[in-house]
């Protein structure tokens, strides 16, 4: 479908200090399709798209919609020309419902008081239309991350949109959102609005939209039909490579119990019980896999292995120490590492530079410190050296690490676990963000691990990664473990079932 | 959770004033917001002083020349300078770890009542031992005084803001009660304590004028608590939890220690410019023995942008303008009223430049 221009962002220049970000991209979208932008982590996606929205204001270019130049750098003139932006990191305020979050930063600051009811009944009426099931009552700390995504883009509908962005939306749901989420695009796109969609899964793009283009080292390099290319050729323009899809795993024996989970049993931060009865073991030169629907105890079970939700009963020893009831302080001094589900939450502290990230658990250890003070130069040297060996792309080791984008702040996070002295690795979302190549590499350091006779826990809501990853897929459903099955693609159908709490016997 | 990948302050500034701004100021920003504050609420000064029907240039031209006169006046500074840059740079600690101690008024009073207790008690003891005594008396009374909204805190999650302004009251009340009770002294026409010991007495370094050694101290703690903040992992810890509570516990820091260490040692500070305040100037308590040092300590502070050496120079500043205004009241005849009107605009506008500077002040993030 040859359709008219809608948006042509040229010659789009941006520069941070020395880096460049933007060098001359140029985009144009046409009206009423789904148009992906892919890239490498540090392409400069989100930063192209936050200048669409005005939130940054490029040092060069323009941008032309609906046939008129838009005023750059005002997220006013995006608003009222009705783009609306669901950002890679959500940006609602917890400690507000629903409809708060809705109308805050609406109209004049005087016009406090207003008719929630109305606006509760437009946001149940759109929910409707769209299937999002969004309570405007619920407390938005309240939600899972598949919800507070649902709840974002609702929150665009809300505000009328023409064009709508949406950055990495499908990094944090499960297959199931996911298709719901493919759906919904489908369905504003017949109704006239017009996507783009930034992501880093190829099949999603090759599935959901018209056109494709691609970015690499600050530029579009290229766009295409997607109909008439394929994931292959998008990985190849991404990273100038072949990307192995599948990593060899070689066949391993599990060697001595490392981990292991008796009758765990605790209430979530809400207070309510959100993991019952869980039993498990992980062995040495073993991955283990969580699959489930997000929101069935998996985080609660990150959590309280690691001290930081208490264990309401049952034993969690590691090579023989108990540690269910240890602070996490103590957990933090046993050899385990934990790759957390929210880095922003607690993976990183955004203000600080990256050598003050690297050093987040070990600051009082050597190599990093020696008596009581911190070793500066010791500490620079090692971050240079955990970019380099994880690709992490930053202006320096001094660069604050809310500057990065989201995939190189993972693979920043996930360096640095992997850095740690462990037998144990917790990993909640692996990839989260991560691109294609840095996938490809990270996968393979993970496996390096377990070849390295480390126990490694995987929870994840990507079956994809499970199964290339894990030796067993444990599946949790409502706080229970309810099923075991070895990471065969073609019992893919079996976890399905299992996560969605049916027993695969009785459906079969 | 806000603007993570977008923080751009100055978007809405044209993008050429942005570029030129961020490229050619950026650097010099550091110098520029404070000196334009103090620009901006001198003119307004001025402003106020015309409008009262003074000659604006002859009081200014009074006090900027009448503050650097002769050694006694910038000693009279430096005096005034020492309870600010202590009370500030221990600030500086507390916010840090984002505790919003809003008591050193009440920690350098509860300090300024442990020296005096401890200075008019002891006969006999030499100056060696009797004056770190009555300094280490403050800053364990300021610190003990501090704690205790850091135990509410801890133990049942009291707003440090409410309990550190209620915990001022007590203790200034508690003065009052003390000089005009149990440690009156009986032949004074004033509530007042008796004077204290001579050995109790800080050492002065400028003589004839009464600068003494707090100074020497306070510019040293400047040093030991940047060094404290940035250089060692106690104080690294203490800013990961300032910053992301979250994060701290995943890291394993222990969030109440690191809250107690540092409004304790926000304390001690203060309860130690109280001691010297004592020691080393008037020599008796009495009822208000602050002039609001507790206050102005936190536009110290965060005109400093929590940084104790910034601390250094923010607290000469205010010391500065504290002088000039006595100028202006004593020699220029302005009243006293409009003098704290003219103070209150400089506190003003110096927290509003703050504000602009400091993101973390700011309401995304
Ligand atoms: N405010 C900023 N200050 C300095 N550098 C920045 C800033 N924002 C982004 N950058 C840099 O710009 C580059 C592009 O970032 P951007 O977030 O657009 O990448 P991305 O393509 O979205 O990557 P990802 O897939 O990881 O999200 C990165 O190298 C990042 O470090
Ligand atoms: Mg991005």
């Amino acid at each position: 479908m040859a359709g008219k221009q809608l948006l042509l962002m040229d010659g789009i220049h941006k520069r941070f200090g020395p880096l460049i970000v933007s060098a001359g991209v140029t985009l144009d979208v046409e009206e009423n399709e789904i148009h992906a932008l892919l890239g490498e982590n540090g392409a400069g996606k989100t930063v192209l798209m936050s200048i669409l929205c005005g939130v940054l204001s490029p040092n060069e270019g323009q941008i032309v919609f609906k046939g008129r130049p838009l005023k750059l750098g005002s997220p006013r003139e995006a608003i009222k020309h009705r783009i609306g932006m669901v950002h890679q990191h959500f940006m609602l305020v917890p400690n507000l419902t629903v409809a708060e979050n809705y109308v805050l930063g609406q109209g004049s600051p005087f016009s406090m008081i207003r008719d929630m009811r109305a606006v509760h009944a437009r946001i149940l009426e759109l929910s409707d239309r769209y299937g999002l099931d969004v309570e405007p009552d619920a407390l938005v700390s309240s939600l899972s991350v598949g919800e507070q995504q649902r709840v974002e883009i609702l929150k665009v509908l809300y505000h009328g949109i023409e064009l709508l962005i949406l950055d990495e939306p499908t990094a944090v749901l499960t297959p199931q959102e996911t298709d719901r989420l493919l759906h919904l695009l489908r369905q504003l796109v017949a109704d006239g609005k017009t996507v783009i969609f930034i992501s880093h899964k190829l099949d999603e793009v090759m599935r959901v939209s018209d056109r494709v283009s691609v970015m690499r080292d600050a530029k579009v390099v290229r766009t295409v039909k997607t109909s008439e290319t394929n994931a292959r050729e998008l990985a190849r323009m991404m990273v100038g490579r072949d990307v192995l899809m599948d990593l060899p795993r070689a066949p391993l024996e599990p060697g001595r119990v490392v981990l292991s989970v008796e009758h765990l049993s605790c209430d979530s931060e809400a207070g309510l019980p959100a993991l019952r009865d869980v039993s498990f073991e992980v062995r040495a030169n073993e991955i283990v896999g969580i699959a489930g629907v997000s929101g069935n105890g998996q985080s609660e079970l990150a959590l309280a292995l690691t001290g930081l939700l208490p264990v309401a009963s049952g034993n969690v020893t590691l090579d023989g120490t108990q540690l269910a009831g240890l602070s996490s302080y103590e957990i933090n001094q046993v050899p385990m590492a934990h790759i957390p589900e929210d880095r922003h939450r607690m993976g990183i502290v955004l203000p600080l530079p990256l050598t003050e990230n690297v050093i987040l658990q070990r600051f009082d250890k050597p190599p990093f410190s020696s008596r009581g003070l911190l070793d500066l130069n010791e500490i620079t040297k090692q971050t240079r050296d955990l970019m380099r060996r994880f690709k992490v792309k930053a202006s320096g080791p001094g660069d604050r690490i809310r500057n990065l984008s989201g995939g190189n702040q993972q693979k920043l996070v996930v360096g640095r676990e992997l850095d740690r002295r462990f037998d144990f690795l917790l990993i909640n979302q692996l990839t989260r963000g991560i691109d294609i190549g840095a996938t490809e590499l990270v996968m393979h350091k993970i496996l390096e691990q377990r070849g390295a006779g480390k126990a490694i826990l995987l929870i994840s809501t990507e079956l994809e990664e499970l199964f290339t990853l894990s030796d067993r897929i444990l599946v949790m459903y409502e706080g229970r473990l309810v099923g075991e099955i070895p990471p065969d693609r073609s019992r893919l159908e079996e976890i399905g079932l299992l996560m969605a709490g049916k027993s695969p016997l009785s459906a079969a | 959770m806000a603007n993570s990948e977008s923080g751009q302050p100055l978007a809405v500034v044209p993008q050429v004033y942005g570029a030129l701004w961020r490229g050619l100021l950026g650097p010099l920003r550091t110098i520029i917001q404070p000196a334009a504050a103090v620009i901006v609420a001198l003119a307004c000064g001025a402003g106020l002083l015309a409008f009262n029907g003074y000659e604006a240039r002859a009081v200014i031209d009074v006090m900027v020349l009448g503050v650097f006169q002769d050694t006694r006046s910038i000693a009279e500074i430096l005096l005034k300078a020492t309870p600010l840059i202590l009370i500030g740079v221990g600030l500086c600690v507390a916010f840090r770890c984002s505790i919003w101690n809003i008591g050193a008024e009440g920690q350098f009073y509860a300090g300024a009542i442990a020296a005096t207790a401890v200075g008019v008690s002891f006969d006999g003891l030499t100056a060696w031992i009797y004056v770190p005594l009555v300094m280490l008396a403050g800053a364990l009374a300021g610190a003990a005084w501090a704690a205790i909204a850091g135990l509410l805190k801890v133990y049942f999650r009291a707003s440090e803001i409410v309990t550190t302004i209620m915990l001022n009251y007590i203790a200034i009340i508690m003065t009052s009660y003390l000089v005009t009770g149990p440690l009156r002294d009986a032949p004074a026409a004033y509530p007042q304590s008796a004077r204290l010991v001579q050995e109790a007495w800080m050492p002065r370094i400028l003589p004839p004028t009464r600068l003494h050694i707090g100074i020497l101290v306070a510019l040293a703690l400047a040093v030991v608590m940047y060094v404290f903040l940035f250089r060692s992992t106690r104080g690294y810890a203490l800013r990961v939890v300032g910053i992301s509570p979250d994060a701290a516990r995943y890291a394993g820091i222990s969030v109440p220690r690191n809250i107690m260490l540092s409004i304790c040692l926000s304390g001690s500070m203060a309860g130690l410019a109280g001691a010297f305040e004592i020691a080393g100037v008037t020599r008796r308590l009495f009822q208000s023995i602050s002039p609001g040092y507790g206050f102005e300590g936190i536009a110290v502070a965060l005109l400093a942008n929590n940084n104790p050496i910034g601390a250094v120079f923010s607290g000469l500043l205010f010391a500065i303008l504290r002088s000039g205004s006595e100028l202006m009241q004593i020699t220029a005849q302005v009243p006293q009223v409009l003098v704290l009107v003219i103070q209150g605009i400089v506190i003003l506008s110096v927290v509003g430049f703050a504000v602009l500077r400091i993101p973390s002040m700011r309401p995304s993030e």
